[in-house]
């Protein structure tokens, strides 16, 4: 099999422990449930010389229900947040899209922070050493070129991320804790839309929790487009939030989509298209035709571009009629979640 | 749970103590008796179940002994360049390194066919594909050896890249190999059976279609591994997890300048084989030499990246079928041509390359057939023999293309198939012999089950129902060499315990073959498994058996497991007749007693019967073999399409498309299978359900593709995705529910009437796919896999008023030589080819005369 390389591992107990061990060392990785990070250390795309590992640190797990909010620690297993009945009564939204990340191995491993954090995706990065040599590397990691687009200034490795979007869209906050103190920003400002530093986290911060809104009068709903109805990474994502006034008026819209860039995009036409309208079949279908100036599919992933770019407009319809409360006729319900 | 149907005579064992014949049927020599079988027949638990769900099976990669140490083979990181250098100065010094292989320590080459041993163990001079190995390196552990391969440098100096057949054909230099028909053209084949135009003349309508089948991989969950270590007296072993230790066995002896006697092979029972496990491997070879080097015990374990790059997978084939149709839709004439994109090795590419055009006639009547076939090299993963070998892709042109004939003509495409269906002991037009046919029934099965009649073009918008059909070998009719020695070995070893060791050459890799063969025994001596000691797939100890491939094990392995039986109940029964003062021919093995069939009281157990025979004989032991019979066609290219007998499958597949996103999901699927006879009908079902898992794995979306980076920039040919996650094959949810019919119509070739089951009901499921999603969503989709992105652009472009289709256009102008011309025997023809000498003849692949001479002594 493939062999993980020697490094060394800091087991902390605390966040206070991680933090210094992070703050002293240089060249170092954090490690949560190691879906990711050991995979791709395996094939050597990403490498560290100290990796601390948060497996021991109690006071990171747990769903906490706060009164106004929901705190979730960063190494709740995914598996024990979509089986929190508070997570599921609130923002059954998110508990959809972590319910569909990968299989339920994994996601007895992967952690809420892990999932949050997710190393950007492409298909000519996520190879082993000798794979990646035979192209001559990547701009991602050792190369010159981004091989999805070879005169492209930039990385365009996808945000894969899953719980990335959901929680994007109804306003979740994230602590991040270093030895220089802590900082709570909405959930958008973690990313930056740029393949390789795609985080706005500095490797000596860590991320220490998420702060969930509980339900407000939003409605919600989350769509995932994969090959499979498991394992699989998402190749669109859709998660509308979307607050209606009494007469079914839009009064506000948080659209995001997954795995269409390297950061979730807010997609800013759709909105438009649905403020100040009711929020109907018709303003629907407006909304779901704009979607798609928001997202760029490129040739890095499962399925032609062309198609996944066709799929925003039948995703983000599904998506926004289910928040709305109408009909769906479609297969990918079955074929898009684990459920 | 599936059901079974018997619709013909219940086809009992045959007892060969009892001298008389079967009525009229002088020539089913195994389905002979009315006597009841105690076992055969009967769904009994596999004789390796229980070590293998409590984990006590070895696998190649569970074993270790003491002392061993590990190999890694550093791989080629560009498509095709020549070597210029190797340098290890920097990996010998890393921690734990041992040792090192180059080409230079094996200049011998190898290869599965006689005719294309162009593999070296480690790349001599030149690599051909990103994946084919240059250097071995072995360390103390697996950790320091990867380490040290990835510090080992080889400088190349580029060559052309290769990537697909229209380049092969349009690029003759720089050869890939410098042997092959032409240029980098590895094989060429054109041969016509009877007056073809004469068929089309005939015809009252003419139909062409052109399809692709991508290639791809046999995804086994173990991934290979060997371990090899030396003995005194220079004597190496390797276990392996190979489907095919016997020719591994004959690699390794012109590899490594050993005499065979001083090699043994030892085939671990596979964590699936599917044929990805045929050929001799690079590792393989590598172990064995590096474990001579080193004088201890060498072990590699490939990584899920290097089995995609042994591959030997499902070529990708460009097909163009042409029929002639008479009205009522029986078929006047079939033009076939292929092109197969080999890769960058021969591997069973020359027998694949027949194998696309062989088959097409055993399942429907084609009175005249030309077929036409190119096989290119380019700078790929070698592809071989998966699952079906050679024969999915064109019986995937074929079912869908007569899809599209019956609705043309206004038949039902049941009533199209069940209309031309080839009559049983008959000739077809390119001389395979067909024995028993179970096809009829098949179908009649699945129309039934699936309510065919009443659904059939009648179900709502989105939902459909497709019908397809198939047929395989039991065992292709000659060995992989020329030899006149049985394919198939067993030996049965008895004493006075009680207990009965046999001994063969068969390789387990899943399928059950371990439980056949003892099941085989166990009947014919009235005793139970558990009283059988098998041994199996060792050269040094077990009578050759020439592997797991073609479906030839029940059949074969079968065949020589009653010969060897029945020669051991004779021994016995000579000595228990004399002890009970009763004819042989009147007893009977049952229930581990041996018993007078006209006075049970007369009787004696089995061990007591056993102790008799080695008093009276001495030392026990028989042993029983299998040649198959001959086969009438006698004109070159005869050789690969006969079988002792063809297994038949016919499925409907029912399917729901969302119009809107092309999305599509298989509902339900009805399997029947004509398996001759059951030997273990929980067997068979198990490798009908897998063989539908699979079917639908190729028809939805399995592919082995590739990346060609932009030519300015680079020659890089990359496998697009060596990876479980990202190649994508059916999970569970997309698995849909099976309903299996077991079809027995005993064959008289097979051991109790059995045939092949475990890769024929792979066949029909692209095409069922394909044809239920037409009758969903009226597209056609003339390619596999099927993704939605195909169904919903066949949908737009009829939405457009264009033709709703998707798939290859053109097929294109292959230069395929003069064809060999065959009368049919319906012409009076004798099975020889006309034009042998004009007809262009090609080297390497023996004269007709070697061929007439192993043909015609098989099966004496």
């Amino acid at each position: 099999m493939l062999r993980l390389p020697s490094f060394q591992l800091v087991r902390a107990e605390s966040v206070d422990d991680a933090a210094r061990a992070l703050a002293n060392e240089s060249d170092t990785r954090i490690v949560a449930g190691g879906t990711d990070l050991w995979p791709n250390m395996k094939r050597r795309h990403q490498k560290a010389s100290t990796v601390v590992s948060l497996a021991n640190v109690a006071e990171l797990r747990g769903v906490k229900d706060t009164g106004g909010e929901i705190r979730i620690g960063a190494m709740t297993t995914l598996t024990d947040i979509h089986d929190s009945e508070l997570v599921l009564a609130e923002q059954p939204a998110v508990a959809r899209a972590v319910r569909s990340i990968s299989s339920p191995v994994l996601r007895n491993m992967g952690t809420i922070g892990g999932n949050l954090c997710l190393d950007t995706r492409c298909t000519y990065y996520n190879q082993n050493e000798e794979w990646r040599q035979s192209i001559n590397y990547c701009m991602k990691e050792q190369g010159e070129t981004c091989w999805v687009a070879p005169n492209s200034p930039r990385c365009w490795a996808i945000s894969a991320s899953d719980s990335a979007p959901a929680l994007c869209a109804i306003g979740a906050r994230v602590r991040l804790v270093s030895t220089d103190g802590e900082r709570t920003i909405p959930l958008p400002e973690l990313y930056h839309d740029d393949g390789i530093d795609y985080l706005a986290k500095r490797p000596d911060e860590i991320l220490v929790e998420v702060i969930v809104p509980k339900a407000g009068v939003a409605k919600t709903s989350f769509w995932k487009l994969r090959r499979r109805a498991s394992i699989d990474f998402a190749v669109l994502t859709v998660a509308p939030a979307i607050t209606v006034d009494a007469s079914n008026t839009v009064t506000d819209a948080h659209i995001y989509m997954g795995a269409v860039g390297s950061f979730p995009i807010r997609v800013h036409e759709s909105e438009k298209a649905l403020l100040g309208k009711p929020f109907d079949a018709e303003t629907i279908a407006e909304a779901a035709r704009v979607a798609r100036k928001d997202g760029t599919p490129l040739n890095n992933t499962d399925f032609i571009p062309q198609w996944r770019s066709r799929m925003i407009e039948r995703y983000m319809e599904a998506a926004l009629r289910e928040a709305a409360g109408l009909e769906v006729d479609r297969l990918a319900p079955r074929h898009g979640f684990g459920e | 749970m599936g059901k079974t149907k018997t619709p013909k005579a219940e086809a009992p064992l045959s007892d060969a103590a009892s001298e008389a014949p079967s009525e009229g049927s002088t020539d089913k020599k195994n389905v002979a008796s009315d006597r009841p079988l105690n076992l055969i027949g009967k769904p009994f638990r596999r004789v390796d179940g229980r070590a293998k769900v409590t984990g006590q099976t070895k696998f190649a990669d569970d074993l270790h002994f003491p002392r061993t140490v590990h190999m890694k083979l550093v791989r080629s990181t560009v498509p095709h360049a020549e070597i210029v250098s190797i340098d290890t100065t920097e990996a010998a010094g890393m921690p734990g390194v041992l040792g090192f292989l180059t080409g230079d320590d094996m200049p011998n080459t190898f290869g599965i066919l006689p005719v294309s041993q162009d593999e070296h163990a480690l790349c001599v001079g030149k690599v051909r594909f990103v994946g084919d190995p240059v250097v071995a390196v072995a360390a103390l552990t697996e950790d320091q050896a990867h380490e040290a391969a990835l510090k080992v440098k080889v400088e190349y100096n580029d060559l052309t890249t290769i990537a697909s057949v229209e380049q092969a054909a349009s690029t003759p230099e720089p050869r890939i190999h410098d042997y092959g028909d032409t240029g980098n053209i590895h094989k060429q084949v054109s041969m016509s059976f009877g007056d073809l135009d004469a068929g089309f003349a005939e015809a009252d309508e003419i139909f062409e279609d052109i399809y692709y089948f991508e290639g791809n991989t046999h995804l086994p969950m173990e991934q290979h591994a060997s371990i090899a270590f030396t003995e005194d007296d220079g004597r190496v072993t390797i276990y392996s997890s190979t489907q095919t230790p016997h020719y591994l066995h004959r690699s390794l002896a012109k590899v490594l300048e050993l005499p065979a006697s001083r090699i043994r092979v030892i085939a671990c029972p596979n964590g699936g084989g599917f044929g990805g496990k045929s050929d001799p491997f690079n590792h393989e070879i590598c172990a064995a030499k590096m474990a001579l080097k080193l004088g201890r015990p060498v072990k590699i374990a490939l990584t899920r990246e290097e089995v995609f790059y042994c591959h030997r997978g499902r070529h990708p084939v460009l097909m163009k079928t042409r029929t002639g149709f008479k009205k009522d839709g029986r078929m006047t004439a079939q033009h076939l041509q292929t092109a197969l994109d080999g890769g960058a090795y021969g591997s069973y590419g020359v027998a694949s390359t027949y194998y696309t055009g062989a088959l097409q006639t055993v399942t429907y009547d084609l009175p005249k057939y030309r077929f036409d076939s190119i096989r290119a090299f380019t700078n790929k993963p070698p592809c071989g023999p998966k699952r079906g070998h050679g024969t999915p892709q064109p019986r995937a042109a074929f079912e869908t293309h007569l899809d599209k004939a019956a609705h043309r003509l206004g038949i039902d495409p049941a009533d199209i198939r069940l209309n031309n269906l080839v009559p049983p002991d008959s000739v077809t037009a390119n001389y395979l012999k067909v024995g028993s046919i179970g096809l009829g029934d098949c179908i009649e099965a699945v129309v039934k089950g699936s309510g065919w009649r009443e659904r059939y073009g009648k179900l709502p918008e989105g939902r459909g129902l497709g019908l397809a059909c198939g047929s395989y070998l039991c065992g292709a009719g000659l060995p992989i060499y020329w030899n006149f020695m049985p394919q198939s070995g067993v030996q049965i070893k008895l004493d006075r315990s009680g207990g009965v060791a046999v001994f063969c050459g068969e390789t387990e890799i899943g399928q059950g073959s371990d439980s056949v063969l003892a099941a085989c025994v166990a009947e014919i001596l009235g005793i139970d498994l558990q009283d059988i000691r098998l041994c199996v797939a060792d050269t040094d100890l077990t009578p050759v058996d020439l592997g797991s491939y073609s479906s030839r094990v029940t059949l074969m392995v079968g065949n020589a497991a009653v010969q060897a039986a029945e020669r051991a109940r004779e021994i016995i029964a000579k000595a228990a007749g004399e002890k009970l003062d009763v004819p042989p021919s009147r007893l009977a093995f049952s229930e581990h007693r041996v018993f007078d069939i006209e006075d049970d009281e007369r009787s004696m157990s089995f061990v007591e019967a056993v102790q008799a025979a080695e008093a009276k004989f001495g030392t026990l032991g028989t042993t029983g073999s299998y040649i198959p019979p001959r086969s009438p066609g006698r004109y070159r290219g005869a050789g690969v399409g006969p079988s002792p007998a063809y297994s038949y499958s016919a499925a409907v597949v029912e399917v729901e498309v969302d119009p809107q996103t092309g999305i599509y999901q298989v509902e339900h699927v009805w399997m029947a299978h004509d398996v001759g006879k059951c030997i273990n009908p929980a067997l068979v079902m198990g490798q009908i359900e897998g063989s539908v898992y699979m079917g639908l794995g190729e028809a939805m979306m399995e592919e082995q593709v590739f990346r060609r980076l932009p030519k300015k920039r680079s020659n890089a040919l990359v496998h697009k995705h060596p990876s479980l996650l990202e190649y994508k094959s059916p999970t569970f949810h997309e698995m849909p529910p099976v309903t299996s019919y077991i079809i027995e119509d005993p064959d008289p070739n097979g051991p109790f009437g059995a045939k092949e089951v475990g890769q024929g009901p792979l066949l029909p499921m692209p095409p069922a796919v394909a044809n239920a999603i037409f009758d969903a969503v009226g597209v056609r989709v003339d390619q596999v896999p099927i993704g939605p992105h195909h169904v919903l652009e066949a949908l737009e472009r009829k939405a457009k008023g264009k033709e709703g289709r998707v798939g290859p256009n053109k097929f294109p102008d292959y230069d395929f030589g003069v064809p060999l011309n065959v009368p049919t025997v319906a012409e009076g023809g004798d099975g020889k080819a006309t034009n042998q000498e004009t007809a262009g003849v090609r080297k390497g692949i023996g004269t007709m005369k070697d061929r007439e001479e192993a043909v015609g002594k098989g099966g004496q």
